[in-house]
């Protein structure tokens, strides 16, 4: 109805001007506070920091601040580190999203089907997500620590480990305390979201295959599976977009280390910045890191359309 | 029941309790060291529950830390945040569910664009603008900027909220010669107090957990948030680990209270919102 009478022609409508003005503006007035926000709080910024990456800025130097050009770009092409973190952010990236879609695949489908205490049982699996991530990193770090922690001693146990060492500290698998860390707190995101879609599909449909004399895993793969397709391939995306760009865990629980073998793209950005206060380098890696993304996300959406196309 | 439905009902009740297991593990060794007293802390490291419980880490920390002045800040900093975006965020959700309007494919362009870039990206920026303004190392600085993180997304929670009420409810108000804003107001609004609530959760929790802006922007003791303040305690020399875990239980209250407050919605929220879509 709004459409209608905003739609109508200027003739017909006679209501007095202030009143149509007043109505027209009304989507304006309503989204204008959350706008002015992200403008001024992400968008100016956004673009400032565009314009760091191709000047001299550091915080401590007053003189700081003059145009240099790609001269970050060609240091950045040279950084060792950087690569590193590049080939480590891949890494983080593609196993974190993988165990914890798998595991929160799993979930969700276990808590869908009704049983006594499930409202329990879902409040107790979905509690890590609630967890602030510093506070799970400082705690998995714990638990990795032979010290006070159990973990160590359970794979010395099992035969996994030559002695109780912090995984941590080893550059071969270090990076896989904060992966187990972030599958740990990242696996009810990816179930409430499955659990949400599942309990869109019409019961219906299972009890017509049932009837049909479809066995469970005919009907998994022709009822639920293209029933979530659409929320799988939207929250693997949006998930591998933001975990890349997380990197509290890490910074919690290694800062990097050991040799920057832990080290990814968004820690070492937040390395230049905070502990450097090199401000035009971080802003230099963090477009890069920008581009990467977008040239990412752009893929996947014509992954998408050629998939749609041949359906 | 066949002997396979049972072997299945079985399966399916393992696999729950070994993810509850796993979802809670991590949390209770939290609680085993907070309770463990210094000198069992080495020699007991591996065992279940220690064979002596003391509340001298809670008592320290509460008592002669200042973990409670971080602990008010991070309260305020978290509450007004979680208001504030919601108000926002309702406002805006509500003008993309019901209207059509000149601009709103850019509007929504400009804040899916605020969820794909790195918001690392803007930390030094950021301290740059809001340093000659007064506003790094102040509560407040922290909270405007809080609020333009979480708006965005809030705003797409808050429209699916939106878009699961029938428009014919505040059409009909209309009619009878309400306003819009009246029919949204006292309509529309007390319809979605459930959503309104989730989207309030959520935002808690997330300014509650913020640790890089935090270290970043706040330098001082008496503007820190609990994330700052805790990590202060592992560059320490040598790390408490009793204290540091005792002061770890008491960020976790908050941000479990509201996540049990909230989680019942979450699942409705997104099934609606899914059916939608």
């Amino acid at each position: 109805m709004t459409e209608a009478v905003n739609a109508a022609p200027y003739g017909r409508d006679r209501r007095p001007f202030l009143r149509r003005l007043a109505s027209a503006s009304e989507p304006y007035l309503y989204s204008a506070p959350a706008l002015i926000l992200i403008v001024t709080v992400m968008l100016v910024p956004l673009v400032i920091g565009i314009s760091y990456a191709f000047r001299d800025m550091t915080l401590l130097d007053p003189f700081s601040g003059g145009f240099i050009g790609l001269d970050h770009f060609r240091a950045l092409a040279k950084d060792k580190t950087f690569w590193q973190a590049l080939k480590n952010t891949v890494y983080w990236t593609g196993y974190s999203v993988a165990l914890q879609f798998c595991f929160g695949l799993i979930l969700a489908l276990l808590l869908d089907k009704p049983f006594r205490g499930r409202g329990l049982a879902q409040a107790l699996c979905f509690l890590p997500w609630a967890v602030p991530s510093f506070l799970s990193g400082l705690n998995w770090a714990m638990l990795f620590n032979p010290i006070v922690g159990p973990i160590p001693h359970w794979l010395y146990g099992l035969g996994l480990m030559s002695a109780p060492d912090n995984l941590l500290s080893s550059p071969d698998h270090a990076m896989w305390g904060p992966i187990i860390a972030n599958v740990w707190w990242g696996i009810p995101f990816f179930a409430i979201t499955l659990l949400a879609a599942l309990q869109s599909i019409p019961r219906d449909l299972y009890e017509a295959a049932a009837i049909d004399g479809a066995t469970p895993f005919q009907r998994f793969r022709s009822i639920t599976l293209p029933f979530l397709a659409p929320t799988i391939a939207i929250t693997v995306m949006l998930r591998t977009v933001w975990i890349a760009n997380f990197a509290d865990l890490i910074v919690v629980m290694t800062n990097g280390g050991p040799a920057d073998r832990t080290q990814i793209v968004a820690s070492y950005i937040f390395t230049q910045a905070f502990r450097r206060l090199d401000f035009g380098y971080a802003s230099a890696i963090a477009m890069v890191l920008l581009a990467l993304l977008l040239v990412y996300s752009m893929l996947i959406v014509l992954l998408r359309q050629t998939l749609l196309r041949e359906r | 029941m066949t002997r396979k439905r049972i072997v299945a009902t079985v399966a399916h009740r393992v696999a729950i309790l070994a993810y509850v297991l796993f979802a809670l593990f991590p949390l209770f060794w939290v609680l085993k060291i907070s309770v463990t007293p210094n000198d069992l802390l080495y020699s007991e490291g591996v065992r279940l529950w220690p064979s002596r419980t003391v509340f001298d880490h809670f008592d320290f920390v509460i008592r002669h830390s200042d973990f409670p002045l971080f602990f008010r800040n991070s309260m305020i900093v978290s509450l007004s945040t979680a208001v504030i975006v919601t108000i926002l965020s309702s406002l805006g959700g509500y003008a993309m569910s019901r209207f059509s309007f000149r601009g709103k494919f850019w509007i929504v362009g400009l804040m899916l664009l605020t969820q794909m870039f790195p918001l690392v990206m803007l930390i030094a920026p950021i301290f740059k603008i809001l340093s000659p303004l007064g506003l790094t190392n102040s509560l407040s600085g922290l909270i405007l900027v809080y609020v333009a993180f979480n708006v965005p997304f809030a705003t797409f929670l808050m429209q699916s909220f939106f878009d699961g009420i029938p428009k014919d409810l505040e059409e009909a108000a209309m009619i009878d010669g309400a306003t819009r804003f009246t029919a949204f107001r006292q309509i529309i609004l007390p319809l979605t107090l459930p959503g309104m609530a989730a989207t309030l959760g959520f935002v808690f929790t997330a300014a509650w957990s913020e640790l890089l802006f935090a270290l970043m922007l706040i330098s001082g003791v008496d503007a820190s948030t609990f994330p700052v303040g805790l990590l202060s305690f592992v560059s320490k020399f040598s790390v408490d680990f009793g204290q540091m875990m005792a002061a770890g239980v008491l960020a976790l209250i908050p941000a479990c209270l509201f996540f049990f407050f909230i989680q019942r919605y979450l699942v409705q929220g997104l099934t609606a919102g899914a059916v939608k879509g």
